[in-house]
């Protein structure tokens, strides 16, 4: 289990945005008094409004928002108030939306369909500055990495850095895909939660950093399949 | 000693031994094959090996499992006097080159017959790939068949003749050649009606092999289809609307199998991926169960009769979970790398000791693990009471549809 809320220990500080009100309800009750819930928005303005209002530790976005995708809320907050967090929540599996969120700045991802101890876990951890990757993420993300070809002489901006993935964090998101636990991963690795967590972020990093324009057409083409 | 299992051309027996021995494997490969080519001991020496050593992993060898095989017996004998014969008409010509090949050869022949009788699955599969080019040429199409026929026919017709022609003595080989006769007519007398028998019970037993592949495969269709369907019936048995929704579902499948021949829960519809396969399968367990189903896949490739078993399995799998884990998600995560696709189905639920489940409980058994065995796949259940179960699928791509994993 992820050490408690980031800020002192206390609880995190979260707010919701959500264009579905009775959405917004169910989650609030399933997150009980895990964490405080600081306010919620059901578009893109007001969200953009009021967190920059209230700066809570984590905002949990919906991908899809009436008014434009959830990643204009990330890119406007993110250039004021860059100590807000934030995790993608989305009921659509559609990549280039999530894949659009995260590389925008989220860090983390989960569907809906998510249980409420799990999404406390996952709010903890995205307050803590880990990242979260549901298995549906995990899966894009293999996706979108093994599609590309590693190199190739008309891509001299090819970055081995950031533009690959390395054979350990393939394991973990392999893993990950599978529906194991963090804990699960290092116990079946043999590797410490710490490490486990680390290569995630790595990832994280590799995906939001990664120049390859692919990464966005991978996901459009995937998407009209 | 153990036969190897991974690093096996034929029975594992070289890699076995280069394993007890320390020597390279190639080192006694090649050993194997000159013996082979100097007299023919090196072959039967290696289906001798491969009869009595056990294969890594096992208790008992071919040999004990061959015991008690009657059948195998009497038709490893029948071959046996069958070469005996050829013995006999090779001392009698003098050409004793053919009797000390015959020795080898029949001890070979026997051999081969007794391990490809009782070998398991798997063995047999790697038998079935080395005898599948031999089998290609005998049933090539009709015409370079019977050119074959034609072409050995006129070989032997040729040797004989010269045999016969050449020199003086030909008057005094035909005595020899006429005992030779009268001793074959004894023989044929004496063992004939029981060569026939031989044969007419391998017809028998193939008939009767096939018919319990047939069964077998049928018991899991109608396991996958209609005892699923009861048994969920006998647990919403207080909601009559879902029981009627649920009957008529599986009456209407049930009918499309027997009298259209779309088998329960085939994926072979044409033009269907792996991703939507499983996506399939996602929607159809989600309705009919009611429990949430993750689907991740990465990669995607066209569906082959390989694949569609491994799908079948998988459904299967998943089914099961929902079904006896009492986890309110489950997770199915499918990969197509280039060599190979995996499936994994995994639930939190309350786990179970895959040695204790009961022997008439055919889902795993059938439906997953004797389904992928039978295409050349692996499958492996990993249970721990209370944590849940991951059931791992894999199944090696067939080399022509080989193509990468997005194009």
């Amino acid at each position: 289990m992820p050490a408690a809320g980031a800020t002192g220990g206390g609880r995190p500080r979260v707010f919701f945005v959500d264009d579905h009100g009775l959405f917004r309800t169910g989650v609030r009750s399933e997150l009980g008094d895990q964490v405080e819930v600081v306010g919620e928005a059901d578009d893109v303005e007001p969200a953009i409004a009021l967190i920059a209002e209230c700066v809570p530790d984590v905002v949990l976005l919906d991908v899809h928002l009436p008014g434009g995708g959830g990643q204009a809320v990330v890119t406007a907050i993110k250039n004021t108030h860059p100590q807000v967090r934030f995790l993608a929540l989305s009921a659509s599996d559609a990549p280039e939306d999530v894949i659009a969120t995260i590389r925008a700045g989220a860090r983390g991802y989960v569907t809906k369909t998510i249980s409420g101890p799990g999404l406390v876990d996952a709010v903890r951890r995205v307050a803590a500055g880990d990242a979260v990757f549901s298995p549906m993420l995990a899966g894009f993300v293999l996706d979108a990495f093994a599609a590309l070809p590693p190199e190739s002489a008309d891509r001299p901006a090819f970055d081995p850095e950031l533009d690959q993935l390395t054979p350990r964090e393939r394991e973990v998101l392999r893993l990950i895909a599978r529906g194991y636990t963090y804990k699960e991963i290092a116990r079946e690795l043999y590797l410490s939660v710490k490490t486990v967590e680390s290569h995630v972020s790595s990832v994280l990093r590799k995906l939001q950093l990664s120049t390859r324009h692919q990464l966005t057409r991978w996901a459009t083409e995937r998407r009209l399949n | 000693m153990r036969r190897g299992r991974d690093d096996r051309l034929a029975g594992g027996v070289a890699a076995g031994l280069a394993a007890r021995t320390g020597l390279d494997v190639t080192v006694v490969r090649t050993v194997f094959v000159l013996a082979a080519l100097a007299g023919g001991f090196g072959v039967a020496a290696y289906v001798v090996a491969w009869l009595l050593v056990p294969a890594a992993g096992r208790q008992r060898s071919i040999a004990s499992k061959a015991m008690t095989d009657r059948p195998g017996i009497a038709l490893a004998a029948g071959i046996g006097s069958l070469l005996a014969v050829v013995l006999l008409i090779a001392s009698a010509l003098g050409a004793g080159w053919l009797g000390s090949l015959a020795w080898p050869l029949m001890i070979s022949a026997a051999g081969i017959v007794l391990i490809w009788r009782n070998a398991p699955a798997d063995e047999q599969a790697t038998m079935r790939r080395l005898a599948e080019p031999l089998l290609g040429l005998a049933e090539g199409n009709k015409r370079s068949r019977i050119a074959a026929r034609m072409f050995i026919a006129t070989l032997l017709m040729g040797v004989g003749l010269l045999i016969l022609l050449s020199g003086p003595a030909s008057r005094a080989v035909l005595r020899p050649l006429g005992g030779v006769a009268l001793v074959m007519a004894a023989i044929v007398v004496v063992l004939g009606p029981w060569w026939l028998r031989i044969a007419r019970d391998l017809v028998f037993e193939r008939q009767a092999r096939v018919r319990a592949e047939e069964r077998a495969d049928m018991a899991a269709r109608v396991h996958d289809s209609v005892l699923q369907t009861l048994a969920l019936i006998q647990r919403r048995a207080s909601e009559p609307q879902q029981v009627i929704q649920l009957a008529r579902a599986q009456e209407r499948e049930l009918r499309s199998w027997l009298f259209g021949g779309r088998a329960p829960g085939s994926m072979d519809e044409r033009g269907l991926t792996l991703a939507a396969g499983v996506r399939l399968i996602q929607q159809e367990v989600e309705a009919q169960h009611g429990v949430a189903v993750e689907a991740v896949t990465v990669g995607d490739c066209d569906l082959d009769d390989d694949l569609g078993a491994l799908l079948a399995a998988a459904r299967e799998a998943t089914v099961n979970a929902v079904k006896w884990s009492g986890a309110e998600v489950v997770s199915i995560f499918a990969e197509v790398e280039p060599a190979e696709v995996s499936v994994f189905v995994r639930d939190r639920g309350r786990g179970f000791d895959p040695a204790a489940v009961p022997g008439d409980r055919k889902g795993l058994a059938e439906s997953v693990h004797a389904r992928m065995a039978r295409r050349g796949g692996s499958s492996a259940v990993r249970s721990v009471r209370g944590e849940g179960t991951e059931v791992s699928l894999t199944m090696p791509r067939a080399a022509g549809t080989r193509q990468p994993s997005r194009t």
